[in-house]
């Protein structure tokens, strides 16, 4: 697996190590190419987000940022570390459908949640948590709904809940997949204006985003995604026609088949 | 009579099962356990069979090592082949309860079916458990027990969201083998209690009634101990009392009979809560419409001192019983005062309840019209639900949102707010 030019990143002055690196990374299920060859840096403090059409791997990316998919080949180094040593210093908000809101939970002990990172394991949370737990959720504005079963809220409450959890961890990198999908428009603009203020104190976001009309004055960065990585940088230099009709068109079949073929091969299934 | 160290051993396996069974059921994994436990019998006929040994220990080995074999037959099946899991488990679940059962025939035929006491796992029997028996299924529960306890943190966290729980560091591999372990142990105890075919019953009918008494996960894991303890309690001293009673068969009645009872009476999603606040909301949406109605014909004519709902087309199709039980306790609760015979006129609290179902009515009519550009004739059946389910905050919403409207589209006058609202 590790070739040549897999080696280790040297270690390079901590202040000017990026949030985000990512090296030739490649994830596959079940030998299906996810994300193919990616290369990414992303810069410490901005609000940035990743688009491209259905299935064209944003949420694996993000789950390959923090371990939850192994990669087939490359490395990403979060703050020049490896994901898993520094786990404090990331939080993540999965896709809101990706949980039972019919679990037996108030929405307290959801955001309380966001503490077990730094209580390790068998601590309880105790008063300084739940503290820390009302003050996130006054921020989303549910500080009124604690005591609500989870299960009773709306789609847009649920995502404020996901939002407080994430914001409990204090960490300084934010990975959140489809945050804006399905909410109304006050939770919207409720999350876009934390996460703002957020990329305000220097933390550095990367959102998942499926909207491309509202990426333009919202965010600093885009990454374009589709299967491999098409642009990358600020939204008025990245997100151009030309990278939008790749992204979007099609054009990217014979590639996709290329990438199938290749790694069928080496897992030994033709 | 049984004596009191059963009675402890089988309320700690009872509690033990249901806490893990509850996780199993967050997980719904409640079917794994079930095969887990018919996996098991041909392990115990095995374990037998190679050892000559009966004393439990070896016996459940035996069954964990057959529940092992299986749940890992299960992962190829789902892994290699297209099967779901359903199907996976009830593949597994069948091969293996059959050779169990083939085993457990040629065993008796050799050595005399009373004589090994095995034929004791398939239905449970709890008459018979020695003192060493005891002990180990009473270690075993508390060792659950304190698992459970311990990593309470750690298991929910899994449960809810077992990605989220490995990017803060806690280990999804880890905990969902340590689950499976914790379902692997419940297993193993209910065999001997509740036997082989209604283990499922021990694991997933604890954590299914607690969980209409409860939306927090502490609590339901207090519930589902507490049903499981008083369930195996419960089913063993009733099958003492019947001769040649299994155990398993009596413990899962008196279980259903819990699960049952919850599912009516549980306060979190129990139908009897359910229908008793739905029956008062009718009730009430009775009783406002009674003033609402008088209201209107107050408006309609304001010389005359009382009015009767004789005139109002909805009384007129309802029977007259009905009228005069809404009339009574409107005049009971002090809304409506006589005013001649069979006229009544609205008391000062019923005044205020009338202007704000009326004015709820009149403004979402106005809301409809002119933002959902609804024609007139479209408006009432709506506005005849939502009058009765405005909050006071919503209603001001509304009338702040639409400029405080004077006229509905009807051109009726729409009442001014009051201070603060009351209910009927």
């Amino acid at each position: 697996m590790s070739m040549p030019t897999d080696l280790e990143p040297k270690q390079v002055h901590p202040v000017s190590v990026p949030p985000v690196e990512i090296h030739d990374l490649t994830v596959a299920y079940h030998a299906r190419p996810v994300l193919w060859d990616i290369d990414l840096t992303v810069p410490e403090g901005k609000l940035v987000a990743v688009v491209g059409p259905n299935g064209a791997g944003k949420t694996t990316l993000l789950k390959a940022l923090i371990g939850l998919v192994p990669w087939a080949s490359g490395w990403v180094r979060l703050f020049g570390e490896p994901p898993d040593r520094v786990r404090g210093r990331v939080a993540y908000i999965p896709q809101r459908a990706s949980v039972d809101w019919d679990f037996p939970a108030t929405v307290l002990d959801v955001v309380l949640m966001g503490t077990y990172g730094r209580l390790g394991w068998i601590r309880r949370p105790g008063c300084t948590e739940k503290a820390q737990a009302l003050s996130c959720l006054e921020q989303v504005g549910m500080a009124a709904f604690t005591r609500r079963q989870i299960g009773q809220l709306s789609g847009g409450q649920q995502q404020r809940v996901f939002m407080a959890r994430a914001l409990v961890q204090q960490a300084d990198l934010y990975l959140l997949d489809e945050p804006l999908a399905g909410v109304d428009a006050a939770t919207e603009q409720t999350i876009l204006d934390l996460l703002r203020s957020l990329r305000d104190q220097g933390k550095t976001i990367l959102v998942v985003h499926h909207d491309l009309q509202t990426v333009a004055g919202n965010f600093d960065w885009v990454v374009v995604l589709n299967l491999r990585l098409l642009a990358a940088g600020p939204v008025e230099q990245a997100l151009t026609p030309q990278v939008l009709r790749q992204a979007y068109g099609g054009h990217l079949v014979i590639l996709d088949h290329a990438a199938h073929v290749r790694l069928r091969r080496e897992q030994g299934q033709e | 009579m049984p004596d009191w160290t059963l009675l402890v051993v089988l309320a700690l396996l009872g509690a033990a099962t249901g806490l893990v069974g509850t996780f199993a059921f967050l997980r719904r994994q409640s079917l794994l356990s079930d095969t887990l436990a018919h996996a098991a019998l041909p392990g115990i006929c095995l374990a037998y069979w190679w050892t000559g040994n009966k004393s439990l220990a070896v016996l459940l080995t035996g069954a964990l090592a057959a529940g092992l074999v299986g749940s890992l037959w299960h992962t190829l099946l789902v892994q290699t082949t297209r099967l779901k899991t359903e199907a996976a488990l009830g593949v597994v679940l069948c091969t293996f309860f059959a050779a169990g059962i083939v085993l457990l025939s040629l065993l008796q035929a050799h050595a005399g079916a009373s004589q090994t006491g095995l034929d004791r796992f398939i239905y449970g029997q709890v008459a018979y458990l020695t003192d060493e028996q005891m002990l180990v299924l009473g270690a075993v529960s508390l060792a659950l027990i304190a698992t459970v306890v311990v990593l309470y943190k750690e298991l929910k966290l899994f449960c809810f969201d077992p990605d989220y729980g490995q990017t803060l560091g806690f280990s999804r591999r880890f905990l969902s083998l340590l689950l499976s372990t914790l379902l692997a142990g419940a297993v193993i105890l209910s065999l001997r209690s509740t036997g082989v075919v209604l283990t499922v019953a021990l694991l997933a009918g604890p954590a299914a009634a607690a969980r209409q008494w409860s939306h927090r996960l502490g609590l339901c894991l207090l519930g589902a101990a507490f049903f499981g303890a008083s369930s195996c309690i419960a089913g063993a001293l009733l099958s003492f009392h019947i001769p040649q009673a299994a155990t398993g068969p009596a413990i899962v009645l008196v279980l259903s009979a819990v699960v049952a009872l919850s599912i009516v009476c549980g306060p979190a999603r129990g139908w009897l809560w359910h229908f008793l606040r739905s029956w008062r909301f009718r009730r009430r949406v009775e009783y406002e419409n009674a003033l609402a109605d008088l209201f209107r014909l107050a408006e309609a004519q304001p010389e005359a001192a009382g009015f009767s709902l004789e005139g109002v087309a909805r009384w007129q199709q309802s029977p007259a019983s009905r009228k005069r039980r809404v009339l009574r306790a409107l005049v009971q609760r002090g809304f409506i005062e006589p005013a001649e015979p069979h006229r009544w006129r609205l008391t000062h609290a019923g005044l205020r309840v009338a202007r704000r179902i009326v004015r709820g009515h009149r403004l979402w009519e106005t809301y409809l019209a002119q933002n959902l550009h609804l024609p007139a004739d479209h408006l009432h059946r709506d506005a005849e639900a939502m009058e009765h389910v405005f909050s006071a905050e919503t209603l001001e919403e509304l009338a702040r949102g639409l400029q405080y409207p004077a006229h509905d589209p009807h051109g009726h006058a729409i009442p001014p707010a009051e201070q603060e609202g009351q209910d009927a």
